[in-house]
């Protein structure tokens, strides 16, 4: 076996095996990390040579067993006496490996990545850590923070489920909902992060984007019963379909309006489409449900005059009832504007201008000049593009901005 | 394992409650405790007087230092503990959203240092 097969080895088998080592070892993520990381050197070191042995993941894990006690066993010689949570016989017989524990232990690693009583954005690192394999140093440019920052923020999240013993378990029952619904709003986190036209890397974008998709398949196809996982995941494939038209040669923003439909990828909003009708039948008008049926809505049109406004402002109406925010609200009298027009949504952005939320958003000033200029009040429009740019701190959202702001100005002058 | 489960409130909300609102509080701890104390997971825990009466302690150059009140002015204080003994964190935040001051304040969960060899 070669070191692309390996690294391939790594890619689809690395999380399973660290998840299956964290139970084994009592829930010590870091002690797991490392022996994991190490099993997957000796494999790059002796594979090429001496060939892949028949069951390369019972390989793995053993070696990694094995390297487990040779610390427990030298930290007990010299450090504190062996930690209670890891016996050591039982570390001898339980990492054999039945494969029908597999997705149990991917379950409790999300699960305990995601625990409330982590911060937000420590879930969010230790999800794209242990469950993505990213690095720390990939992890900190995705998020614009310096790697030092953010190993300090991964080893104390690791102390913290050690020492205040956060369990490595599936929540029962009565919490799953719960808690299913923090894995998700991680997973969407992480997504938006790679999907917003903010400042970064594009190659780590595009990462983290892949890296939602995949876990909210792994999500999906580990709690089959709960259909609030489809519908985060067709979400999620019906913009990333999107993701390549967004942006023009010069990287400048496309308005969906504006986007070459033939950039769409079919096959992912063919598979994002599937899903909606799925989550909508099952688990009925859900938050993320409901946007990916707007998503599917946009998608589905062939050309931007096709959309169904009427639906979509419908829908927006019902995503305002279930989650109320802000945001939403803009979206909703965005969709009402483009069917019952713009001196209607003007209407309702005025209701929503008192909103503190909104009032420093740059969404709501370039919502409402996008209004305005459709109706021809340049002045007003030229206002609020101006505020907008003075709240916006995405490289290629500005770029749109000025752009509008200039034709405006042009247009006025004529 | 155990844990501390440490009680904040406003305390100056709570003195100018109604007395009836006083013996309901009061009536709500007795409850939690009772059962707490049946689940054999209790290992300690009391009320504290009022932080007008504490005073902090402080050694410098072998000099005694005493102050009035807590060392820090925060909008909530310290008003009581329990120590426990639960299975996990998810246990021990279970029995803490138990604790009636969790609705009027909060409470800290904090797992006790286990010390080697002393």
């Amino acid at each position: 076996m070669n070191h692309a097969s390996i690294a391939a080895l790594y890619k689809t088998e690395a999380s399973s095996i660290l998840a299956r080592m964290i139970r084994v070892l009592g829930g010590d993520f870091a002690l797991a990390e490392e022996v994991v990381q190490e099993a997957f050197e000796v494999a790059l070191d002796e594979w090429p040579k001496s060939g892949a042995p028949a069951n390369t993941r019972g390989w793995l894990l053993g070696t990694a067993r094995n390297k487990a006690i040779d610390r427990i066993r030298r930290r007990s010689k010299f450090e504190a006496p062996l930690d209670e949570s890891v016996d050591l016989a039982a570390l001898r017989t339980e990492a054999e490996d039945e494969p029908s524990g597999v997705a149990d232990d991917l379950l409790r690693l999300i699960f305990t990545c995601c625990h409330p009583a982590l911060a937000p954005e420590a879930q969010v690192a230790l999800t794209l850590r242990t469950l993505c394999g990213l690095t720390t140093d990939e992890i900190a440019r995705a998020f614009l923070v310096e790697p030092k920052t953010m190993a300090q923020r991964l080893v104390r999240a690791q102390n913290k489920i050690r020492v205040a013993k956060i369990p490595y378990v599936v929540p029962e029952r009565a919490e799953l909902g719960e808690r299913l619904e923090a894995v998700m709003s991680v997973v969407y986190l992480v997504f938006n992060e790679g999907y917003a036209a903010t400042a970064g890397d594009e190659l780590v974008r595009r990462e983290l984007c892949s890296e939602a998709i995949r876990i909210g398949r792994l999500l999906e196809s580990l709690m089959p019963d709960r259909s609030e996982t489809t519908a985060l995941l067709a979400l999620m494939l019906l913009h990333d379909a999107r993701r390549d038209a967004r942006l023009d040669a010069e990287g400048d923003l496309v308005l969906l309006e504006d986007q070459d439909r033939m950039r769409w990828e079919r096959a992912k909003i063919e598979e994002g489409l599937a899903r909606v009708a799925h989550a909508l039948r099952r688990g009925g008008a859900t938050p993320y449900g409901v946007q990916a049926a707007i998503a599917a809505l946009h998608a589905e049109a062939p050309r931007a005059e096709d959309t169904d406004w009427p639906q979509i402002a419908l829908l927006y109406g019902e995503l305002a009832r279930l989650v109320p925010t802000p945001v939403v609200l803009l979206n909703r009298a965005v969709a009402v504007a483009m069917h019952e027009g713009a001196e209607r949504g003007l209407e309702l952005l005025a209701e929503l201008a008192a909103e503190p939320d909104l009032a420093g958003h740059h969404l709501f000033y370039a919502a409402r000049a996008d209004l305005a200029r459709r109706l021809g009040r340049e002045s007003e429009a030229r206002r609020d593009y101006a505020r907008a740019l003075e709240l916006c701190r995405s490289v290629p959202e500005r770029r749109y901005l000025e752009r509008r702001l200039a034709e405006i100005t042009r247009e006025y002058r004529r | 394992m155990q844990y501390i489960l440490l009680i904040y409130g406003n305390e100056t909300q709570a003195k100018s409650a109604t007395k009836e609102a006083q013996m309901k509080m009061f009536g709500e701890y007795k409850v939690f405790t009772e059962e707490l104390k049946g689940s054999g997971k209790m290992l300690g825990g009391e009320p504290l007087e009022s932080v007008t009466t504490a005073t902090t302690v402080r050694v410098k150059d072998g000099k005694t230092l005493r102050t009035d009140g807590p060392f820090a002015e925060t909008r909530e204080q310290l008003g009581g503990f329990y120590l426990i003994d639960a299975k996990d964190l998810d246990e021990a935040v279970m029995i803490a959203a138990k604790v009636p001051g969790a609705k009027y304040g909060c409470i800290e969960v904090r797992p006790i240092m286990k010390l080697n060899g002393m």
